[in-house]
């Protein structure tokens, strides 16, 4: 790792100030950026912690929506998102292991936009919005591809506004090695319809699986998309499984994620 | 009954205190005064010829003491090779040089070009990323198969090709093989991969080395499984330096696995530095570098055929093996795929003729040598997948077939036709107790029951043989050893009765210091607690040859009890003369010495002092004091056996398969501590269902390591690795050691990948996928899927 400067403000204003400075990049839980800086892949000048601002914390329910602070600890999502959107708090609890879970953030894990991470599926999949210091940008937006974002240079994610669903759960596939998701599927039932978010499959990043959507919209349970397959073409292929396996999986996995949201 | 702590007992592990209390001593815990900081610079390419390496700007980096590159070793031998294989031929296997740093050329991901000393490790890194390298890329040789073809690309320019030999085991045997074969009533082959797997114990590999100017000697605190062995290569091949100005450590040992058997470069490296720069060096391995620099293990492509009569009896075992060495030869690399892999070929069976072809290919891959079974899982896999294999295509039980062909407990010893006698066994004992602990007759019960829950239910069953404690000398020596393989120990008695016990084995996980305390507290009838054991310091042990192919308890553990009997006769004599009795009419029991027929009585520490404060003592016949050393040059190996049964649930939906529940009888012979047996067994259980289900090494046509993090390489976890049922009961004790004992630590790694892939056969078969005759581990849920939907 080579040497940088670390500096832990207090508010947002002052995070944003020391952002302005060259070379200087946001460090949320840590969990990719302090790893890619130890391989010496990553060499920021400077580190601006967001984690001691405390408008950034904090799970908070706000009518039909869920607020969540972008430096919220999936352990605290798991534990404080139970009562009013289980699927999600589900997702958080299942999200790397317990010291990962007590440093990551789902700011962190929005703006890296992994392409196998759990998060970016639970925020397409609802429709969420994901609110910065500058603005808010619709999920449907958000998202542009593995690992890039609508996010500007400088532009911190403060919080996510979630829509509660009628029902939602999250199925994941593990990859043997990382346990990332090598298939991940949130799906998220609505007044208004089904939306349907796959992570770890595409090659494209977290994706909506439209026909799914519509089938499930038409009538929510797993043998609704029984006889849908999802085209290998732009799938991931590694060591891990092949963009057929994947494919299989997307349809194998959104099935398994309906029959948890019954 | 056994004694608390003596023969028998399960003890709990002394040394568990230190380790799981965080105290354990480990070589990076050694940090020495004035000590600098090594960081090696790694070819990132697997072929290339080193045009330039300009250090000028690395060298006037803050804190950079010295960059070395293959220059400053012109004088210093390469790292050598511990054993020499004879092709078919009868000529010598092609041996390269392999210097210390990249000399000429880098020849794969990870090979070493120069090594950057500085005040700290980050000074080190950083300039090493400041050296300018000038590498012209070459072609690779990554494929075994390829690597043999005419026009390959050559690992070594100064070879003649990339073949290192190639064997034929029995050579003489070789036609009436093929004759039995053309007149087979059956033959049933196969084609299958013994994936490549890294080692990954949990400590990395770490070096200290340090100079005393004053008296011209070294000290190499170092990762190693048999510091005695490092000491001989590294003094006498590589740095010119004799023994008695040459110590090596071995301190607390995170683990092993055959990956800290070999002498490795970066262990020259530090001892040779720290003379050059009158300063302690120190390495230590980050994980990344341990997946391009610890040797791997594995990595064999097979074809093996069975010829078997009406009857189904075996006739004839006739295979054809690639192995992959790697790019350079590790310490005992050559001997993994021939003498521990042809010798185990005839398994639990008796068929009478067998030839086993193996070439040895170089690549432009990181070394591969020994891991866990080293040569005897590869023989084990083939062997119990293809007769799964035969019995499914003979329409027979695979019980049955095995049983039918099983050496029988009235034929030991048996002189099998691959050279090895197995000296006892019994192997329809523990195959009638595995399937009864696997409550083998419901079986059918259990497959309707997963399949109303959609899942697909196999049982796979393999049995394995296994040579332990690999000997004699003398023997190993004409197959081309170049050491013996004996062990030392000596036992040193303290005037007050504590004793300290020298051994030239090495624990890194085995629970040496308690089984071994054991053995001498059970001999003398003391307290194990008054009993230290000692190890892994060239200074003060006798020359020990180290730990690794189960040899241990069966060769450094007959050493010990060849030197505690020394002790006992002498001690008695000196009982005698306290008793006024002859020796021959002395007892030694429960630590106390009395002569047969009376209540006249001496105890331990009776005699201990009088060895030391010798006022009443025979001094005209015997010397003072009580301390003995003893060597063990076994006459044979010995010969684990065991039966394996695994119980697996396959979601037909994604492949995936998990274990129910897992059997292991095993006969290991004798059993010192119960306890530790059971945790060497699930530990080598784990191992193999890893290399099962999930562990794989895998380069790219470039030599680019794809799996070169636990990200890509997945290692087994808890909640993979369930449902064990270990069972030792069925004991034929060796006939030649004198604890009767075999040896435990491997069976595990051995026996389980070839059950856990029958059971996922098993499943598919019954499932109705008879077109699935095997599937390459790991059988990852993609691979499976792919299978079933092919």
């Amino acid at each position: 790792m080579h040497n940088f400067e670390f500096v832990k403000p207090s508010t947002l204003a002052e995070a944003v100030a020391a952002l302005g400075t060259d070379e200087a990049q946001p460090l949320s839980g840590g969990q990719t950026l302090i790893p890619s800086m130890k391989a010496r892949l990553n060499a920021p000048g400077v580190l601006v912690s967001l984690t001691g601002i405390a408008e950034l914390k904090g799970v908070c329910r706000e009518g039909d929506t869920l607020v969540i602070g972008a430096a919220t600890t999936h352990a605290t999502v798991a534990a404080d998102a139970a009562a009013d959107f289980p699927g999600l708090a589900a997702l958080a609890g299942q999200i790397g292991d317990p010291a990962v879970r007590n440093r990551g953030t789902i700011g962190g894990s929005l703006a890296n936009n992994d392409p196998s991470a759990c998060y970016p599926s639970a925020a397409l999949g609802t429709g969420a919005t994901i609110v910065t210091n500058a603005r808010e940008i619709a999920a449907d937006d958000y998202f542009q591809g593995m690992f890039t974002t609508a996010l500007e240079e400088g532009e911190i994610i403060t919080s996510i506004r979630f829509p509660i669903p009628q029902r939602a759960a999250y199925a994941k596939f593990l990859q043997p090695a990382s346990r990332f998701a090598l298939t991940g599927v949130f799906v998220a039932q609505y007044a208004a319809g089904v939306r349907v978010a796959v992570t770890g499959a595409s090659e494209g990043g977290v994706f909506r699986w439209a026909e799914a959507e519509a089938a499930l919209s038409a009538q929510f349970n797993a043998d609704a998309v029984a006889g849908l397959s999802h085209p290998a073409d732009g799938m991931i292929s590694d060591l891990h499984g092949t963009s057929e396996y994947r494919a299989h999986l997307v349809r194998v996995m959104t099935q398994r994620a309906v029959r948890a949201a019954q | 009954m056994p004694k608390d702590d003596g023969i028998g007992a399960s003890t709990k592990r002394r040394e568990d205190l230190r380790f799981l209390t965080g105290n354990g001593k480990y070589t990076d815990d050694i940090n020495l005064r004035g000590q600098s900081y090594v960081h090696f610079l790694r070819s990132d390419v697997a072929h290339g010829r080193i045009n330039g390496i300009d250090t000028a700007a690395a060298a006037a980096m803050p804190g950079v003491l010295k960059i070395f590159t293959a220059a400053d070793f012109a004088s210093a031998g390469g790292i050598p090779c511990g054993w020499q294989v004879t092709d078919r031929f009868g000529k010598p296997m092609q041996e390269p040089k392999h210097p210390i740093l990249a000399d000429g050329k880098v020849r794969h991901v990870g090979d070493p070009i120069a090594a950057v000393v500085a005040e700290t490790y980050e000074q080190a890194r950083d300039a090493a990323e400041a050296i300018d390298l000038d590498i012209e890329e070459l072609e690779p040789v990554i494929d075994m198969k390829a690597a043999l073809a005419p026009d390959a690309p050559k690992v070594h320019d100064d070879l003649t090709s990339n073949l290192c030999y190639d064997w034929g085991f029995v050579e003489e045997n070789r036609e009436a093989v093929n004759a039995a074969f053309d007149s087979a009533a059956h033959v049933v082959s196969l084609e299958l991969t013994n994936n490549r797997l890294v080692a990954n114990p949990m400590e990395p590999r770490v070096a200290v080395g340090d100079y005393d100017p004053w008296g011209d000697s070294h000290t190499l605190y170092t990762t190693s499984q048999n510091p005695h062995v490092i000491r001989l290569l590294m003094g006498a091949f590589v740095l010119n330096i004799p023994e008695h100005k040459l110590r090596v450590v071995a301190p607390d040992v995170g683990g092993g696995f055959g990956s800290k058997i070999y002498h490795y470069a970066e262990e020259a490296f530090c001892t040779y530095a720290a003379k050059v720069l009158k300063r302690p060096v120190k390495w230590t391995s980050s994980r990344s570098e341990a997946f391009i620099s610890d040797a791997h293990g594995r990595d064999h492509k097979t074809t093996i055929e069975l010829a078997l009569d009406a009857d189904h009896n075996f006739l004839a075992i006739r295979t054809d093996t690639y192995a992959n060495m790697g790019a350079y030869l590790s310490t005992f690399a050559p001997s993994i795929p021939t003498w521990l892999h042809g010798t185990l070929m005839a398994g639990n069976y008796k068929t009478p003729l067998i030839y086993v072809n193996v070439k040895a290919v170089f690549t432009n891959t990181v070394p591969v040598d020994a891991y866990r079974g080293a040569g005897r899982p590869e023989a084990t896999f083939q062997l119990e997948r293809l007769v799964d294999k035969a019995a499914r295509e003979l329409g027979v039980d695979p019980v049955e077939l095995r049983r039918k062909n099983f050496i029988k407990p009235d034929q030991f010893p048996y002189q099998t036709p691959v050279a090895v006698v197995y000296d006892t066994g019994n192997y329809d004992a523990t195959l009638d107790k595995m399937l009864e602990l696997a409550d083998y007759a419901n079986f059918d019960a259990r497959v309707a029951e997963s399949k109303a829950r959609g899942k697909l239910r196999g049982f796979g069953i393999a049995h394995y043989i296994e040579a332990c404690g690999i000997a004699p000398s003398n023997l190993v020596g004409q197959l081309g050893a170049r050491a013996g393989l004996y062990e030392s120990a000596s036992v040193r008695v303290n005037a007050t009765g504590s004793i300290s016990v020298y051994t030239g084995s090495h624990s890194h996980g085995q629970g040496h210091e308690t089984t071994f305390a054991q053995v001498v507290a059970d001999m003398i009838g003391v307290d194990a607690s008054s009993i230290e054991i000692h190890h892994g310091d060239t200074s003060n042990t006798p020359m020990g040859m180290g730990t690794y192919g189960s040899r241990s308890l069966a060769v450094g553990g007959s050493a010990i009890v060849k030197a505690t009997n020394k002790i006992i006769d002498k001690a008695k004599k000196i009982a005698a003369h306290l008793l006024e009795a002859a020796p021959e009419d002395i007892e030694l029991k429960d630590g106390k010495f009395s002569v047969a027929g009376t209540d006249k009585s001496v105890d331990w520490t009776g005699v201990t002092l009088a060895a030391y404060v010798p006022h009443n003592y025979p001094l005209e016949d015997l010397e003072p004091g009580l301390e003995e050393t003893a060597f063990y040059d076994p006459s044979n190996f010995t010969y684990p056996s065991g039966a394996y049964g695994c119980e697996i649930e396959l979601d037909p939906e994604t492949g995936k398969i998990d274990i129910l529940r897992f059997i292991a009888a095993d006969d290991f012979g004798n059993i010192v501590n119960p306890m530790i047996v059971e945790g060497q067994v699930h530990g080598g259980l784990a191992q193999g269902i890893g290399q099962a289900l999930l562990e794989s090494c895998v380069y790219d046509d470039q030599g680019q390591l794809l799996s070169g993090s636990f990200m890509d390489y997945a290692m087994p976890r808890a909640d993979d690795v369930r449902g064990f049922t270990v069972d030792h009961s069925c004991i034929t004790p060796c006939t030649h050691n004198p604890l009767g004992v075999k040896g435990c630590g491997e069976a595990g790694a051995i026996g389980s990948p070839p059950a856990v892939v029958n059971a996922a056969i098993d499943a598919l078969h019954r499932a109705g996928h008879s077109h699935i005759t095997h599937i390459d581990m790991p059988l990852t849920p993609s691979r499976v899927w792919a299978a079933m939907n092919r």
